[in-house]
């Protein structure tokens, strides 16, 4: 399981590239850091990856994943998992459903899923919270919510987008740990932004420095 | 590597194949509609009516049309009370929003507004008739001052200067102008333009003037387009309040359409074409004084003058704006008191006695009349609703802004005169062979409901984190599952709202029912007009207050089901 980038490049529709193109393997278990000034594009690297580029940019290149060209394929069939800032908790559902939202339909029957579910609360220290509101939770709480949500989708690699920029400085390594540890024992490849090199040094992976063109 | 080229888009063949499907609908149902209506109106104007035998060009209609008596003060009294009343509630507006900003959130003054814009057109007309009639209450409430001994001989409803519409008109469109107005304010930083305003020595209603309504201006000019084609052509109220012989061109041409002699038929489509040219007209001028506007505004703006001088005529419209909210309040106060009062003799302020009489005794009708308004007004305000999420979930997918002509379109049907196509459209259909079904009546309302469902859920719509619908997706879920469990839930609280909308907008349509239902649809709004113009007050308030009724409960439900169903939801509480 491996993700990997060929020449990928953005631009603006009819306009300028917004970086040169970019050549990148991340294997299994491993955490890549991308970094580089504001505006340049990273947020947007990762959107494009994911399936959500807007449409006033287009990409140029190619995203394997598994050896599987998924540049074309939509967002939803593409099975990158991607962590947010500020974790992206659907609002409307309990912790419980959020993860039940994303568990991967494979998992058949009633009592199966729900044992999922419980499960991987009790590894994120979340137990008995299925039922709570996702607005009552603290903020580490809800980004460890979101990494088991995202983690019960199988996703065959993960995308963070500055996912602890926003967490008190005790929590973020905490939450940094438990975040890489999954990502290392689940063997699956990830792409994070990032502007604090504490991240990249703790994700001890290849850390892919963004210039202009 | 130029092969690799790929546009990563979410738009699949789906979101292609939904926003085909929604500008289909929209240019055959509505378009294509409204412009074989206005042309067929337009055959008959020039004297071609096969229906009747007419069937050589001519210019018989309009000299039929000259020949109508009054026809000169109906046409005065058109423009007289739908420009006073667009120019008289706009300037209140936008006066009074300045004060209301800076002391209410969007939210609360949305809540606050909500009932003024629920009570349909007809309902407050008749509540304001019997409260300025000489024997309502505010004759009683002058009476032991003015030494009135019996109430006086003033004509105060249906006077001929067109006052009592001009305020009826006021009372309705001002809180749908300051609702759009303080929408439109929450895309302006407001506050900080303001502070800065004021640190270079302006006051706080010069900056408002100056430097925030220029601003605001273009994102309200359609609203106020409609406003002003509305109160040009209102029918409903201007049979209620306005003048009545002759009446306002509108309700003139009423008349003529459903006259018994049909060969009038031809100098009403005249008629017709010469209501839309005022309206074209009319937005002609404003257009104009926006231009000289825009001219004399910089001029006023680069002399730079200072000082408090516009806080007086800020406090002014404050003082009006208040004023008409509690003529408002008294007029649908005293449609409720009127359905229950027995004796209620002059001056007392309250009943002598009171009665559920006119209740029971109105039942066998109103229970029709209310059973046609529910079936019109739900399946009007779901197929609008459907389209509306149709139309909206195709601009996500297709991930573009709206394009000016898409704006306008949803805007047409209410900026077009109603009875300028009406007419010829309901000639189609008996020339197709459709007459007056209730299917044509839901489809007719749905032409002016969908406008405003619309236009009520495309702002939170878009204001929703896109991040949900990314999360959803990177989750593995495709565009329906993403729309039905992630932001329709998450959106409830103004779908909700554009329910209430739709529903409050289909109570209120009097016109569309009245034509495609060929006068066989009894809607509380048709009887209710019928009923005001003779019979009994108790009886009228009866239906009048069932139809206010209607559009204030949806409103509340609106309100309560969605806290209710997020009541464990403390991130949805606040949005509506």
């Amino acid at each position: 399981m491996s993700l990997d980038l060929f020449g990928v490049t953005i631009s603006l529709r009819h306009g300028a590239a917004l970086f040169p193109p970019l050549t990148l393997s991340v294997a299994p278990g491993e955490v890549a850091t991308v970094m580089g000034p504001s505006g340049i594009g990273k947020s947007t690297l990762l959107d494009a990856l994911g399936g959500h580029l807007p449409r006033r940019f287009e990409m140029a290149g190619q995203v394997l994943l598994d050896g599987r060209d998924v540049t074309a394929l939509p967002a939803e069939a593409r099975r990158i998992g991607m962590l947010f800032q500020d974790a992206v908790l659907f609002p409307h559902l309990s912790v419980g459903d959020n993860l039940a939202f994303g568990l991967s339909q494979t998992v058949r029957g009633r009592a199966a899923r729900l044992a999922r579910v419980e499960a991987a609360l009790d590894q994120a220290g979340l137990a008995g919270m299925a039922g709570r509101d996702p607005a009552t939770l603290s903020g580490g709480q809800r980004a460890r919510a979101a990494l088991m949500r995202t983690l019960l989708s199988d996703p065959l690699a993960l995308l963070l987008d500055e996912p602890f920029s926003k967490l008190d400085a005790g929590l973020k390594e905490d939450v940094r740990r438990f975040t890489f540890a999954h990502i290392r024992d689940r063997g699956i490849p990830a792409l994070m932004v990032t502007h604090d090199p504490e991240d990249a040094q703790a994700a001890a992976g290849p850390v892919i420095q963004m210039a202009g063109p | 590597m130029g092969a690799a080229l790929h546009q990563v888009t979410a738009t699949g063949p789906d979101g292609r194949w939904l926003r085909g499907a929604v500008l289909a609908t929209v240019l055959a149902g509505f378009v294509a509609p409204i412009a074989a209506g206005l042309w067929q109106t337009g055959r008959a104007a020039f004297g071609i009516l096969p229906a009747i035998g007419a069937s050589a060009p001519s210019l018989d209609a309009w000299q039929g049309l000259l020949a109508v008596p009054g026809l000169a003060t109906a046409v005065r009294h058109s423009l007289v009370t739908g420009l006073g009343a667009t120019i008289l509630s706009l300037a209140i507006a936008l006066g009074f929003s300045a004060i209301i900003h800076a002391r209410m959130s969007a939210r609360k003054s949305a809540r606050a507004l909500a009932p003024f814009l629920a009570v349909p057109h007809a309902a407050m007309a008749i509540g304001l008739a019997f409260l300025l009639s000489p024997s309502g209450w505010v004759a009683r409430l002058l009476a032991p001052f003015a030494g009135w001994e019996a109430p006086p001989d003033i004509a105060s409803v249906n006077d001929a200067l067109g006052l009592s519409l001009t305020l009826g008109l006021v009372v309705k469109e001002l809180p749908f102008l300051l609702l759009v107005i303080l929408t439109a304010l929450t895309q302006i930083p407001v506050a900080r333009q303001m502070a800065a305003g004021r640190a270079l020595g302006y006051g706080h209603g010069i900056v408002w003037a100056k430097v925030i309504l220029p601003q605001v201006w273009p994102l309200i000019r359609l609203p106020v387009l409609v406003v002003l084609a509305y109160s040009l052509s209102v029918v409903d109220m201007a049979m209620i309040l306005g003048p009545s012989n002759p009446p306002t061109l509108a309700v003139l041409l009423t008349r003529l359409f459903f006259a018994p002699d049909i060969q009038m038929l031809l100098p009403a489509s005249a008629g017709a074409i010469l209501q839309l040219g005022l309206v074209v007209l009319a937005f002609a001028g404003l257009l104009l004084a926006e231009a000289i506007a825009r001219y004399t505004g910089r001029w006023w703006l680069r002399r730079g003058g200072r000082g408090l001088s516009w806080e007086p005529i800020l406090a002014s419209m404050t003082a009006l704006a208040l004023a008409l909210a509690a003529i408002g309040a008294l007029a649908i106060l005293t449609l409720a008191f009127w359905s229950v009062a027995w004796r209620w003799p002059w001056p007392l302020l309250l009943p002598e006695s009171w009665s559920a009489q006119a209740w029971i005794s109105a039942g066998g009708g109103f229970g029709r009349a209310l059973k046609a308004t529910l079936v019109l007004a739900f399946a009007t305000t779901a197929l609008s609703l459907v389209l509306a999420i149709a139309w909206l979930e195709g601009e996500d997918r297709y991930d573009g802004k709206r394009a000016g002509w898409a704006e306008a379109l949803i805007y047409l049907p209410l900026l077009v005169p109603q009875i300028a196509f009406l007419f010829g459209l309901n000639l189609l259909f008996l020339k197709a062979g459709f007459n007056g079904g209730i299917a044509l009546a839901i489809w007719a309302q749905v032409l002016f409901v969908f406008p405003y469902v619309m236009i009520t859920l495309s702002d939170p719509w878009r204001a929703m984190d896109p991040r949900l619908d990314h999360a959803a997706a990177a989750l593995g879920a495709g565009p329906w599952r993403r729309l039905f469990r992630i932001k329709l839930p998450v959106l409830l609280a103004p779908v909700a709202t554009a329910a209430a909308v739709g529903i409050a907008v289909s109570v209120a349509q009097y016109l569309p029912t009245l034509f495609m239902g060929a006068g066989r649809i009894a809607t509380l709004t048709t009887e209710a007009v019928t009923l005001s113009s003779a019979s009994d007050r108790r009886i009228t308030a009866v239906y009048a207050s069932l139809q206010a009724a209607l559009p204030f409960l949806a409103y509340t439900l609106a309100i309560a089901v969605p806290a209710y169903i997020h009541r464990h939801r403390r991130d949805l509480r606040g949005g509506a």
